[in-house]
C-alpha cells in the first residue's frame, strides 16, 4: 500500500496495527524497546499499551488479555524471557483464545546485553511456535500474520527478531491500519485456566498433539522454504539468510528456515536430495541439530564441524568463509581488512552531568576498600570509574551484595541499582536482605526514568506509557516497608552532603539505603531545565589532575591545564572536587 | 558489478549519524530504490564510537564488509582512522576537520594522535576534508554539521542532489528545515559537488 523507510522495530509495530492489536505490554530492553515506544505514541489506532514493571508482569498481563479473546503483544529482550519463563512454560499448556505474540529480541554479539542466549531454545523447550524473520520486510509480514497463527493453534507465538532486524532499516511495504476492535470477555473454564495436576496432565497431551499440524502449517505458510539447484546446499535461518544470499553461487541449493518447529518430512526431503549441506545460523545450532537428526547419507557442515562460529553475529564475509571451508565457492571474496592498530578506544561513557558519576565518585571516596555489586542500566558504565565489581542480571546488585556480606566477607558492601531496576526485581532482594540480617548499603540511583533503553517512563516517573499521570509512589516508603530503618534521600549534585550521607551510612549496621535522586540529565534538558556551565580559571588551575579522576567527558586537558568544553551540563560537582577552587560558574548561558 | 553502493557514516554518539543515514534512506524511497541500513542503538550511543551502514540499492543484509565500502563519511578524524579499513585501497573519504579526544585518553594517559598525523595516516585515501563547524555556523546552526557533511559527500553519492535536499527537508525537525537545507548546499559546494 505504501513503501516507507523504516527501522525493523517500526515495521514490526506497524504490522501490529495492521493486525488489529488490542493490548500491548513490555519491559524495555535493547534491541526490542522501540516496538512499544512506537505503539504508545502512535495515534492511528487506540488500544491499551503499557510499560510493565518487569517481563513476567508484562507477559502475564498480555496473556490474560489473550484469555479474554483480544489480540495481545508482549515485548522484551532475550534475557527478559528468563524473567518471564515461568508463565511462558505453562501458557503453552493453557493456550490462548485471542492471538498472543511474545516478542523476544536476541542480540548476537551482545551489542547491548549480558549474554548471547538463543530464544529459539525457549520455543523448543515450551513447544511453542517461533518465527525468525530474515529481513525487515519479513519481520513486518510475519508479525502481521502471527496473531492469526496464534489463534489457529490456540498457542502463544514467539517472535524472535535479532539486533540486525530490529535496528536495521529498509524500504518496507506496509498495509492499512486495522479498524476492527474486539470486546474482551473472559469465559470461565477451569480445565483450561486452572493448572491443577488433573487439568495440566490433559493440557500437556493436547499441547503435544498440536505439534504435527503446526509443523506442516509453517511450511504451507512459506516460512520454511527451499529451492533446489544442485547436489550441495546451504540451510540457513533468520538474518543469516540475507548474508547467505549475498554470496551464494547459482549451483548451490538454498533452504531458509523462518519458523519452528521444523517439519521433519520437509527437512528430510531437502537434505536427502543433497550430498553435502552447510548449516548457517547465528547463536545456537538449532537448525543444525534438526538437520543432523534427519540426515542419513548427507554430509553436514556447521558449528559442530567447526565450519561456522558459535559466537557473535555474522556478516557476508563470515558466511563466505564458511562456504569456502565447506568446499563451496562464494560469489564474492573478502580479503582480510584489519583496523589500524593503536587507535585510542572511544567506549560509551556516562554523560556530562549524569547523576551517577558523583554518586560513584563519593562511594569510592568513603568506601575505599568497599565491594560494589551493581546492576543493569546506564550506571553499569560506572565500571570505568572503578565503582562496579559485579553485574549479572536485573535486580542482582542487592542479592549479590547480601550474599557477599553474609558469606563472611568483611569489607563493606555497597550495591548500586537504578530506580527502574529496583522496581523490576530489586524489591524481593531488599526484603530478603533485611529479613536475613545482611550488613550492607544499597544505593538506589534514582534518575526518575528508564534511561539506557531510550527514556521509557516507569512507576517512579509519574507518567504511564501513554503519557497519563500515574499515582505517585515513594521509594523511601517501599524501602521502609521492607523493614529498612535507615533510608536517606540525597541530591547527588551536592557532593559535600552526598559524602556526609555515605559516611553516616558507613557508621551504621544492618541494611541501609541511600536514595541518590536527580533527574537524568538528558530528560532534564529535554524538559527545559537549564543550568549554567562551569569554566576553569587557568590562572588557578595547578594541573593536579583531581578532576581527571572524575571522568567527566566535558573536562578536557591542554597540556596539564584543565578546560571545560561545551558538553558541560552545569552539575557543578567538579567545582567541589577541585582543591584549588579553579572551577567556577561561568554564567554564559 | 557490485549490486549496491555502500556508505559507512561514522562519528561519536550524539553527532547525528543516524539522522544523516535517515536522509539517505528517505532519498532512496523518493527515487524508488531499495535500501538497507544498520544503526547503533542502546548503550553504545552514550558518547561512544558509532557507525551507520547504508547500502543504496541493497537487497539483502544491512552490513557492509570491511574493505568493500564505496564511501566513508567521518564526523571526527579519530573515527575516520578507526574505520578506514572499511575502504579499499585509495577509497573515498569525506572527513570533518574535528577531533574530539576520548575522555578515557585523559584518564588512562593514552597517547592520542594530533590532526596532522591523522591526516598523514589517511593520505593514501582519496580524502576530502571539511570544516563542518564553520559551514554549519554559516548556515545558521552549529547543530547542522551532520547535514553539512552529507552535502560535502553528496557529489560522490549516486542519488540526485535535488532528491537529497528534499530528503533533508523531510527528515529534519520542521523549525530547522531552512538552516539544514542551507547546510546541505554549503557542504555540497565545499565538497566539490555541482550546486
Amino acid at each position: 500500500m505504501a513503501i516507507r523507510y523504516l527501522l525493523g522495530n517500526e515495521g514490526i509495530a506497524h504490522a501490529c496495527l495492521e493486525a488489529n492489536i488490542d493490548f500491548a505490554s513490555g519491559y524495555p530492553g535493547t534491541p526490542s524497546s522501540e516496538v512499544i515506544d512506537i505503539l504508545r505514541v502512535q495515534k492511528e489506532r487506540p488500544f491499551t499499551v503499557e510499560w510493565s514493571t518487569n517481563e513476567k508482569v508484562a507477559f502475564e498481563n498480555a496473556l490474560a488479555a489473550a484469555w479474554c479473546g483480544v489480540r495481545a503483544l508482549c515485548t522484551m529482550k532475550h534475557v527478559g524471557l528468563n524473567v518471564a519463563a515461568d508463565p511462558l512454560m505453562t501458557s503453552a499448556y493453557t493456550g490462548v483464545t485471542g492471538g498472543f505474540v511474545v516478542l523476544s529480541a536476541d542480540d548476537p554479539f551482545a551489542h547491548s546485553s549480558q549474554n548471547e542466549q538463543d530464544t529459539r531454545r525457549y520455543a523448543h523447550f515450551a513447544r511453542l511456535p517461533c518465527l525468525d524473520p530474515a529481513s525487515v520486510q519479513e519481520a513486518h509480514d510475519m508479525m502481521r500474520d502471527a496473531f492469526a497463527l496464534s489463534e489457529e493453534f490456540g498457542l502463544p507465538v514467539i517472535f524472535r527478531p535479532t539486533t540486525r532486524i530490529c535496528h536495521s532499516k529498509s524500504d518496507v511495504d506496509l498495509g492499512e491500519v486495522g479498524t476492527e476492535y474486539r470486546t474482551a470477555a473472559f469465559q470461565r473454564d477451569p480445565k483450561q485456566y486452572v493448572v491443577i495436576p488433573a487439568h495440566t496432565r490433559v493440557l500437556h497431551k493436547v499441547l503435544n498433539e498440536k505439534q504435527p499440524a503446526l509443523k506442516r502449517r509453517l511450511v504451507e505458510l512459506g516460512y520454511n522454504r527451499h529451492i533446489i539447484r544442485g547436489k550441495t546446499a546451504v540451510i540457513t535461518s533468520g538474518v543469516s539468510a540475507a548474508y547467505v544470499q549475498e554470496v551464494l553461487p547459482d549451483d548451490v541449493s538454498l533452504a531458509v528456515v523462518g519458523a519452528y518447529p521444523i517439519d521433519e518430512e520437509w527437512l528430510t526431503d531437502f537434505v536427502d536430495r543433497h550430498e553435502k549441506v552447510l548449516v548457517v545460523e547465528e547463536l545456537d545450532p538449532v537448525v543444525e541439530e534438526a538437520v543432523r537428526q534427519v540426515a542419513t547419507k548427507t554430509e553436514v557442515f556447521g558449528k559442530m564441524t567447526g565450519t561456522v562460529p558459535y559466537e557473535g553475529e555474522f556478516t557476508p564475509a563470515i558466511v563466505a568463509a564458511a562456504l569456502q571451508k565447506a568446499g563451496m565457492t562464494p560469489t564474492a571474496a573478502f580479503p582480510p581488512a584489519a583496523p589500524v592498530p593503536g587507535v585510542p578506544p572511544r567506549p560509551p561513557i556516562l554523560c556530562a552531568g549524569c547523576m551517577h558519576r558523583p554518586t560513584f565518585y563519593a562511594m569510592r571516596k568513603v568506601f575505599r576498600d568497599g565491594i560494589f555489586p551493581s546492576d543493569i542500566g546506564c550506571y553499569t558504565l560506572g565500571l570505568q570509574l572503578g565503582a562496579v565489581d559485579t553485574t549479572i542480571c536485573m535486580g542482582a546488585s542487592i542479592t549479590v551484595g547480601s550474599g557477599i556480606a553474609r558469606s563472611g566477607e568483611e569489607r563493606p558492601v555497597v550495591s548500586t541499582i537504578g530506580d527502574s531496576t529496583f522496581l523490576h526485581t530489586g524489591i524481593p532482594g531488599l526484603l530478603n536482605a533485611v529479613y536475613n540480617g545482611a550488613d550492607m548499603i544499597v544505593v538506589i540511583l534514582d534518575n526518575r526514568i528508564t534511561a539506557m533503553t531510550g527514556h521509557q517512563p516507569n512507576p517512579n516517573t509519574g507518567l504511564t506509557a501513554t503519557g497519563e499521570e500515574s499515582t505517585p509512589i515513594s521509594l523511601d516508603a517501599i524501602c521502609r516497608s521492607c523493614g529498612v530503618s535507615w533510608v536517606e534521600t540525597v541530591d547527588p549534585y551536592d557532593l559535600p552532603v552526598l559524602l556526609d550521607t555515605f559516611r553516616k551510612a558507613k557508621e551504621r549496621r544492618g541494611v541501609r539505603v541511600v536514595i541518590a535522586k536527580q533527574p537524568c540529565v538528558i530528560t532534564a534538558r529535554k524538559s527545559g531545565i537549564k543550568r549554567k556551565a562551569y569554566a576553569v580559571d587557568p590562572e588557578r588551575c595547578t594541573g593536579c589532575g583531581a578532576c581527571r579522576s572524575f571522568g567527566c567527558p566535558a573536562i578536557a586537558f591542554v597540556g596539564k591545564t584543565a578546560t571545560i568544553t561545551e558538553l558541560c551540563a552545569g552539575c557543578g560537582v567538579c567545582a567541589d572536587i577541585c582543591p584549588s577552587g579553579a572551577i567556577i560558574l561561568e554564567g554564559r548561558r | 558489478m557490485k549490486p549496491s553502493f555502500d556508505i559507512l557514516i561514522v562519528g561519536i554518539g550524539g553527532q547525528g549519524t543516524v539522522l544523516a543515514s535517515n536522509v539517505l534512506g528517505e532519498a532512496c524511497i523518493l527515487e524508488n530504490r531499495t535500501v538497507r541500513s544498520a544503526e547503533t542503538h542502546g548503550m553504545a550511543q552514550r558518547g561512544g564510537s558509532v557507525e551507520s551502514h547504508i547500502r543504496i540499492d541493497g537487497k539483502h543484509g544491512s552490513l557492509i564488509v570491511p574493505g568493500t565500502a564505496d564511501l566513508l563519511v567521518a564526523f571526527d578524524l579519530l573515527e575516520a582512522l578507526r574505520y578506514r579499513h572499511y575502504l579499499p585501497a585509495g577509497g573515498k573519504l569525506v572527513v570533518n576537520r574535528n577531533l574530539v579526544v576520548p575522555t578515557s585518553v585523559y584518564q588512562q594517559g593514552i597517547d592520542v594522535p594530533d590532526e596532522e598525523s591523522i591526516l598523514a595516516a589517511l593520505a593514501d585515501l582519496d580524502v576530502t576534508c571539511i570544516d563542518a563547524a564553520a559551514l554549519a555556523e554559516e548556515a545558521g546552526s552549529i547543530l547542522s554539521q551532520n547535514i553539512v557533511m552529507l552535502g560535502a559527500a553528496s557529489g560522490d553519492i549516486p542519488l540526485r542532489p535535488e532528491t537529497l535536499e528534499e530528503a533533508v527537508r523531510r527528515c529534519v525537525p520542521p523549525k530547522t528545515v531552512e538552516v539544514n537545507a542551507a547546510a546541505f548546499r554549503l557542504g555540497r559546494e565545499k565538497g566539490g559537488g555541482t550546486p
